[in-house]
């Protein structure tokens, strides 16, 4: 219809003529929704992040340390020494039938040498059970086997920076390498894992059999910790009480008697996590709701100055033949086309600033659909608000009273 | 009927709070078609309520108003919108052309509230106004970039250009120096010789002599109504015009 054009037309003249209400107003909805939306993308990036990071962990991962077990902040039993041996973990294998898989760690610090390069790493001794229970795959080569654990096989597989440092842009497989002057032969390298939840490069390890690093790099008989699989993540605390009874009873602990040895699963640690990063969620999203409270002020503020000028306007289209109605259609058309442009905008920078925050800051960011829908609907309600009210007072007035308006 | 305007009996009181004011207290005009009618009075006589109903810009309190032969008392808000742009153009002492728009998009302004779609080309009808006032050549200058005459010049193209049955003014030349108001006036005059009926407000004896009628207003009745025996003729008076203030100076500097 060719009136409803003509509306739609003044509309957006208007929005041209008065260049700086109108990009007051769209400033007012720009900041709101893009606020809105960075901060739940920050929120809910840092959440999945540290979800993403447990779960790259492994799967229904039980972890037991050497040491007491700490409860309400006091160490009972102190002085308790590493009992964690090797045979442990065989007995725990055998006895627990609510884990599926569990393997030693045992840790050593080495400089390694190897391509012409020397590079500072974290030698695991684990067996092959630590491939299934966190995941670990090849790149290239292969994986070492129980035969080669069993026969203290000089073998590793290098974690991809470990690979990058010594043999940038080749495939080491078949290469040799010294660790603390043991030749050791390269079989694979392992599948890039990224950051692990605490920050550290987790692609900074070169596996080994333990056997091997027991015997060759560290001495002793004792394990730095164990990490299990329980059969589900439901059996999880059930896998975890079993586990203790068996520990505590290799090591002979009479009832009563504190714990040698710490034990934690991921459920734990997957909750205290999450929990921390809901309360930054919370926070963010009050701060994104306060900003959005504060862009609604000020296009408030905008229209509401705006009235007197706009009065007249109203007075001016109305003497010369617009009915009330034309007066509403035209205000809200702009209000709308006003709310509209600024939510595309504050869509556009909140996805531009999410990328480069994704691309330059250690802050990830995840736009959550929702809320893009929720902010701009909110905003726009805000807009076409305060945009619709102070018109409507205006166009229901008498034309002359409307050209009086002071 | 040859009359363009009929009131009968019209009131107007304006009410606030308790206090009431009767500006208008029974008012009975008739305006014919062609007519070049000037109302006056003194101030506070009720002049520009009397052409704020005319132009159907406010409603009478009481009495009867025929408008091209539609009696518009008993009409509804959105009717009344209609007859303003159908059948009114109305001037302002203050012009109220819309702020930062251009002298065209002023003048096209009654034409996009026109239902009746009598008007083809809303554009060309625009340019053919302001040609008519001698503006055709500043048709993007927006009010902030004309005088006061040629404001007043937008002003009166606007309200040509919805071809209306009548032209009302209201104190057009109230803020206009003597040869600007004489200028916009021989505008009226010209608009008048081709047939339009043109009513309008003002305070100078010098400005109604252009006119055909003098009707004399006081405390919100007609007292008086008096045709113009010889109308001045407001071109031929311009042409003529020779400023005080410059004459003076002419004279300091011989
Ligand atoms: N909106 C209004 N509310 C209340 N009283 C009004 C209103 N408009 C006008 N009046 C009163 O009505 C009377 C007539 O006013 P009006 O404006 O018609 O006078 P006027 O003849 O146009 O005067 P002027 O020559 O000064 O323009 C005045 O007493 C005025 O105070
Ligand atoms: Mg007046």
């Amino acid at each position: 219809m060719m009136l409803l054009k003509n509306l739609l037309k003044a509309a957006v003249r208007s929005i041209l003529r008065n260049r700086l209400r109108s990009l007051l107003t769209a400033l007012g909805i720009i900041i709101g929704v893009s606020a809105v939306i960075i901060m739940v993308a920050i929120g809910q990036g840092s959440e999945a992040q540290i979800e993403q990071q447990i779960s790259a962990l492994g799967t229904n991962v039980i972890i037991v340390f050497p040491g007491a077990s700490r409860m309400h902040g006091v160490s009972r039993g102190a002085g308790t020494k590493n009992r964690l041996t090797v045979n442990n973990v065989k007995e725990l294998k055998k006895e627990c039938t609510l884990i599926s898989a569990i393997s030693p760690v045992v840790r050593a610090g080495a400089q390694v040498i190897g391509g012409g390069n020397n590079w500072n790493t974290s030698i695991e001794g684990v067996s092959t059970d630590y491939f299934t229970i966190r995941n670990w795959t090849c790149k290239y080569g292969r994986l070492f086997s129980d035969k080669d654990i069993r026969a203290n096989k000089k073998v590793a597989l290098l974690g991809n920076t470990v690979a990058q440092e010594l043999f940038p842009g080749e495939n080491p497989t078949g290469e040799r390498i010294r660790i603390r002057n043991v030749p050791f032969t390269v079989i694979g390298v392992l599948q890039v894992k990224g950051q692990n939840a605490f920050g550290r490069d987790q692609d900074d390890v070169i596996l080994a059999p333990y056997t091997t690093v027991l015997h060759r790099l560290k001495g002793g008989r004792y394990i730095n910790m164990m990490i299990a699989s329980s059969v589900s993540m439901d059996q999880i605390d059930a896998a975890q009480q079993q586990m203790t009874a068996v520990l505590r009873e290799a090591h002979r602990l009479a009832p009563g008697e504190p714990d040698d040895f710490r034990i934690r699963n991921q459920a734990e640690i997957t909750q205290a996590a999450s929990q921390t990063s809901r309360v930054m969620t919370l926070l963010l999203g009050a701060v994104a709701g306060v900003s959005l409270i504060v862009g609604g002020i000020g296009i408030m503020n905008i229209m509401l100055v705006s009235v007197t000028e706009r009065t007249r306007e109203i007075g001016i289209r109305l003497s010369v033949g617009a009915r009330s109605s034309d007066v509403l259609i035209q205000f809200l058309a702009e209000a709308v086309v006003l709310s509209l442009i600024g939510g595309t905008i504050g869509i556009l920078l909140s996805f531009s600033v999410a990328f480069l925050m994704n691309q330059f800051t250690d802050l990830y960011t995840l736009i959550n659909p929702g809320i893009v829908v929720l902010a701009v609907l909110f905003s726009g309600a805000v807009g076409v608000f305060f945009g619709y009210f102070p018109a409507r007072k205006a166009a229901n007035l008498n034309p002359i009273d409307a050209l009086r308006y002071e | 009927m040859p009359h363009v305007i009929k009131m009968k009996r019209v009131t107007k009181t304006y009410r606030m709070g308790d206090m009431s004011v009767q500006a208008l207290r029974g008012i009975d005009l008739e305006v014919e078609r062609g007519e070049f009618l000037a109302i006056m009075g003194p101030s506070g006589s009720g002049k520009s309520t009397l052409m704020n109903l005319l132009g159907c810009l406010d409603k009478p309190t009481s009495g009867e108003y025929f408008l091209d032969d539609v009696n518009v008392s008993g009409l509804s808000k959105n009717e009344y919108a209609g007859i303003r742009n159908e059948k009114i153009g109305f001037v302002f002492q203050t012009y109220n052309l819309l702020p930062r728009t251009s002298a065209l998009e002023n003048v096209e302004l009654p034409l996009f509230y026109d239902r009746t779609g009598r008007i083809k080309n809303p554009k060309q009808a625009a340019v053919e106004a302001l040609a008519r006032v001698g503006l055709g050549d500043r048709l993007h200058h927006e009010p902030s970039q004309l005088s006061g005459g040629e404001q007043q010049r937008v002003a009166i193209a606007r309200a040509l250009v919805n071809q209306p049955a009548i032209v009302l003014a209201d104190e057009p030349t109230g803020n206009l120096d003597t040869r600007v108001s004489i200028d916009v006036m021989s505008v009226f005059q010209e608009l008048n010789q081709e047939g339009i009926t043109v009513v309008l407000v003002t305070h100078e004896p010098d400005i109604a002599v252009y006119t055909n009628r003098i009707v004399k207003i006081r405390d919100g009745i007609i007292r008086q109504s008096t045709a113009v025996l010889k109308p001045g003729n407001a071109k031929k008076d311009l042409e003529a015009y020779r400023d005080p203030v410059e004459d003076e100076l002419e004279k300091a500097g011989q």
